[in-house]
């Protein structure tokens, strides 16, 4: 057990950690303000890096410099995640919004589906190589052994996203808004709050959460193909469940409960087994406190 | 006036679209040669297909939200009354009948297996229909219970030289039990909770049976399974695959024959009340986690005895057969056919096996139209092609 070893696995558990709170802030954001769980959410994060690849690829090509592309890539993936966060919005889940639970859910399956099957079709089934957009900086050199400089702008750019939405939420016209629609939507819209567009923007704002956490582990791991979403969704939906489902702080404090489970088990004990691992916290999280860790349980009134 | 306003909203959402799909539809990089194809005809083609699609899209939410509007009858679809009325159901359940016996005799080996297949997600459809359309519980794992039922049979064939007949109400007894054991901690929980945990206990499922090699033999799979045997009679692998067809349509025939039942015994009349309205039901004195448990089992029962023919019938097994996308299509089954209806459950079924195998070249778009499928059937048919109507009781004085 030598102490490097130990640190290196702790902050390989944080960027995981930080990767996968930006996908469940998503997650949570919606389950808080609809009650669904939205199933496409990571083929929405998926999309963010296809758009970030595409659009760094051409402007690349056209002789951009690096910093430009960086730039333009992510703000590419952030409006077009948002875009498609709408769209789904619209077509899949609003005409089920009096619907039962059942039919949404399955709605949101058949989308994910969709989503998936439309990138596999309309680009390739194969791996595609990912360039690493941020690059090593030389202030950095001496600490590079611990963190490199790409895990270290992911995680700055968590904490940065995480405040900006703590702000948006608690401190907004449009967070005070966001709440309300989350405690009682009947209640939100008789005092003048529009309802339909709170949950629009809140699908919004968690796809482009979604999308930079897309284009960030894009290129800290080198190659996407269609497939990445689902498995990165299941996970940051676990750790939103972990750290109890509807509350922001608890999906992020979730997400690096799991990422330092996750790169502790694979660092000392087996890397066969890591995504069954997740798993086996879902369940033995949800029999002994179904509610998470930050979660309040909600007692059912008649 | 509307015409104009309705043709403005499509342009509207033909752009919307277009400007969507731009970057995915149109551009394609090539980041080995470094080269890039636009495909501007595509962009066009989404242009297009947008502007109808979305006018018909208007149109159809409006005839939805008229229709809901009507008074709701409790009157029977088309399908129901034909069913219930003896005039036509004998002489047409007896069409079926010799038509299915025959089967194998008029068609090729070729049909005869695409049926055997059929006919296998027949069973599957009907079981999760237990579940999913008499209680309500979304279970996306369900293809984790067909696995257990394949490999139980593959392996206890492989070491203990079990047969068939043996192993198939020993598979379904297994995977009755995974069941239970997975049903028990979740089934406490919320409704959405439990198609997250099932859905990740049918990834755990594969992958355990990927990378534990001393058990499963790993990836490679479980090869040379034995068909059915027939008293010992030495058959022809073409009478053994029409053998194998009868004893499918067997048991297809007891599926229906015992969900059937259940339907109307005590323990159906349960899962459909719980459906509804838990709090309700749990104030009429039903054990909500009971019922609940009850429904998983005797699903996942049915997957498992499923699996055991699955292997018969490939004769080959491995990991690779029990995706998640197996769950999806099998859900897309029911779905399609209609949540608790027997009939649109075969129909489904057979519906969505069928149609892919003899429209071959439309192969790669298979998944996608799955997912359009589920999700226009829950916006505009949330009850399926057979809807199914329940049965009322009038009140004689």
């Amino acid at each position: 057990m030598d102490f490097d070893y130990f640190t290196q696995l702790f902050l390989g558990g944080l960027t995981r950690g930080s990767i996968y709170a930006l996908i469940a802030l998503g997650y949570t954001m919606v389950y808080g303000i609809i009650q669904l769980i939205n199933f496409a959410h990571g083929e929405i994060y998926m999309i963010g890096a296809f758009t970030g690849l595409i659009v760094s690829s051409v402007l690349t090509m056209m002789g951009m410099p690096a910093l430009g592309v960086v730039v333009m890539a992510a703000m590419a993936a952030v409006i077009y995640s948002s875009a498609y966060g709408y769209t789904m919005e619209k077509i899949a889940y609003k005409p089920l919004r009096n619907a039962p639970r059942l039919s949404a859910l399955i709605s949101a399956i058949g989308m994910s589906l969709f989503l998936q099957n439309y990138v596999l079709l309309a680009q390739t089934s194969d791996f595609l190589p990912f360039p690493s957009l941020i690059p090593d900086f030389e202030f950095w050199e001496p600490y590079a052994h611990m963190i490199t400089s790409p895990e270290l702008v992911i995680l700055i750019t968590t904490f940065v996203v995480m405040v900006l939405l703590t702000v948006l939420i608690k401190f907004t016209k449009i967070g005070k808004a966001m709440r309300a629609t989350s405690q009682d939507q009947v209640m939100a819209a008789l005092l003048g709050i529009n309802v339909d567009r709170i949950i629009s923007f809140t699908f919004v704002v968690g796809s482009a959460t979604a999308a930079i956490g897309g284009i960030l582990i894009a290129s800290h791991i080198g190659q996407i193909n269609f497939y990445m979403g689902f498995i990165a969704g299941i996970k940051a939906f676990v750790a939103a469940v972990l750290g109890g489902i509807g509350s922001i702080p608890g999906a992020v404090l979730g997400s690096f409960v799991l990422g330092w489970t996750e790169s502790f088990f694979t660092g000392y004990i087996s890397s066969d087994y890591e995504d069954v691992f997740a798993f086996i916290i879902l369940v033995v999280i949800l029999i002994f406190r179904p509610a998470g860790i930050l979660g309040k349980s909600e007692t059912q009134k008649v | 006036m509307t015409v104009n306003n309705e043709i403005k909203k499509s342009f509207l959402a033909s752009v919307w679209f277009m400007f969507l799909t731009f970057p995915i539809m149109v551009i394609k990089v090539n980041t080995v040669s470094n080269t890039v194809e636009w495909r501007w005809m595509n962009m066009v083609g989404v242009g297009v297909g947008a502007f109808f699609l979305s006018m018909l899209w208007r149109y159809l939410l409006v005839k939805k939200e008229m229709g809901g509007k009507k008074e709701k009858t409790d009157k029977p679809g088309l399908v129901q009354r034909v069913l219930g009325e003896r005039k036509f159901a004998v002489p047409a359940l007896v069409v079926l009948g010799i038509f299915t016996l025959v089967f194998p005799h008029l068609f090729s080996m070729y049909q005869t297996n695409i049926m055997i297949s059929a006919l296998i997600y027949v069973m599957l459809g009907l079981g999760l229909n237990i579940v999913v359309g008499l209680a309500g519980l979304l279970d996306l794992g369900y293809v984790a219970f067909f696995a257990v039922g394949a490999y139980s049979y593959a392996l206890l064939n492989l070491h203990y030289g079990l047969t068939f007949w043996i192993a198939l109400p020993l598979g379904g007894l297994l995977a009755g039990c995974f069941g239970l054991i997975l049903g028990y901690p979740v089934l406490r929980l919320r409704g959405d909770y439990l198609a997250i945990v099932t859905l990740g206990f049918g990834e755990i499922i594969r992958l355990v049976l990927e990378n534990w090699n001393e058990f499963s033999y790993g990836p490679s799979g479980i090869a040379n399974i034995p068909k059915p045997p027939l008293f010992g009679l030495d058959l022809s692998l073409n009478q053994k695959t029409i053998y194998l067809f009868y004893i499918l349509v067997a048991l297809v025939i007891f599926t229906i024959f015992v969900i059937n039942r259940l339907q109307d015994s005590r323990i159906g009349r349960a899962w459909i009340a719980l459906k509804d309205d838990e709090i309700a039901c749990q104030a009429m004195g039903i054990d909500k986690a009971k019922t609940k448990l009850r429904a998983f089992a005797l699903g996942a029962t049915w997957a498992g005895m499923g699996g055991v023919i699955f292997a018969a019938k490939t004769t080959f097994i491995n990991p690779a057969s029990f995706t998640i996308w197996e769950s999806v299509i099998i859900l897309c089954t029911v779905v399609l056919g209609g949540m608790g209806s027997i009939v649109g459950v075969i129909s489904g079924a057979l519906l969505l096996i069928l149609l892919p195998e003899y429209l071959r070249d439309f192969g790669e778009f298979r998944m996608i139209t799955f997912g359009t499928v589920l999700v226009l059937m829950m916006v505009f048919r949330p009850g399926g092609i057979v809807e199914n109507v329940r049965k009322t009781y009038t009140f004689k004085r």
